[in-house]
């Protein structure tokens, strides 16, 4: 079996080009992608530490992780197609109405 | 033989996690929001067979069904909805890709000093505990001085692994089960709430004119059905 560390390399790295894409891109769509990339890195850490620790809670909290991103991408695409009819963009630099 | 069965999962685990640092790479590069989608499609699938091998596969089905079947199919339906058109020559960057990058890659740098081999010193567990379902139960004894004493005991059960974590949810994350269901049933409702277009006052006046001939053609397809 490949060791934890190695899962752990791994998560980190897809959790760092999530973060990379969530502040780097102006298209909101591929930025929600981007979230949904950095949770699923979370979610190969609970797996991996759960078979090492060989506890059912990681699985568990995975799927709750997933029940989470699963919410999350449906409100936020209502988000972005909301900001599409008001402002017909969904680029993430040009909705600064909030920003003074 | 012998040496490539041992060293399956190495191969596997080195394969698969190519691929999917390459697609995730990929799925922030591409200009094109579909082309992203597709790419992240890999993604999931990629973790999900990590899963398996990490004898998790409860989650990934879960993984397979909700990601790839459902928030896939979400984020290609709004794409086609929105339907941006981007231009060649406009930017794809925003003004803080530099400080990004540094942050990105400043916290890779981070993680792999925490995580650098040889940190974890517990043994590495069997799978047995993550496919067998716990029972407490209590043994009955009788001394010989007819007193009974209750002596607790956990029995173990070899299942499934889809059996032990629905064990697991339904037993001692039950309520953090019910709340998830409610957070679900909040998000569809803020979804929804959200995403509905606001009718014009011109709209509004013509909306039951709207329902009532919605109503009058549906009488008449049955009718002509039933005839």
């Amino acid at each position: 079996m490949p060791s934890t560390e190695a899962y752990l390399m791994l998560s980190a790295t897809l959790f760092s080009i999530g973060l990379i894409g969530v502040v780097i891109r102006r298209n909101m769509i591929t930025v929600l992608m981007a979230i949904e990339l950095m949770l699923n890195a979370v979610n190969i850490n609970l797996v991996a530490f759960s078979q090492r620790l060989s506890s059912l809670e990681g699985q568990v909290f995975a799927i709750f992780v997933i029940t989470v991103a699963a919410g999350e991408a449906a409100v936020g695409l209502a988000i972005i197609i909301q900001l599409y009819r008001l402002k017909s963009t969904i680029n993430v630099d040009e909705a600064r109405t909030l920003n003074g | 033989m012998d040496a490539l069965t041992q060293n399956m999962p190495f191969l596997v685990f080195f394969v698969v996690g190519t691929v999917a640092v390459a697609s995730s790479i990929l799925v922030i590069a591409m200009r094109n929001p579909v082309h992203s989608a597709l790419f992240l499609l890999l993604t999931f699938l990629c973790v999900a067979v990590l899963f398996v091998i990490n004898s998790a596969e409860f989650v990934a089905a879960v993984q397979v069904l909700v990601y790839a079947g459902g928030i896939m199919v979400l984020f290609l339906f709004v794409v086609m909805l929105i339907n941006v058109r981007h231009l060649p020559e406009e930017r794809v960057l925003s003004q803080f890709w530099k400080g990004g990058f540094a942050v990105g890659i400043g916290l890779l740098i981070l993680f792999a000093t925490i995580v650098r081999p040889g940190v974890y010193h517990d043994p590495v567990g069997r799978d047995r505990n993550l496919r067998s379902v716990k029972e407490h139960r209590t043994r009955r004894i009788h001394n010989a001085d007819g007193t009974v004493t209750l002596k607790p005991y956990v029995r173990r059960t070899v299942v499934g692994n889809s059996e032990a974590v629905g064990m697991a949810l339904y037993r001692d994350y039950l309520v953090p089960f019910e709340v998830a269901s409610l957070f679900l049933l909040v998000a569809m409702i803020g979804a929804i709430v959200i995403g509905k277009r606001e009718l014009s006052a011109a709209e509004e006046e013509t909306v039951q004119d709207f329902i009532q001939d919605r109503v009058d053609t549906e009488h008449e397809v049955k009718e002509a059905m039933s005839a």
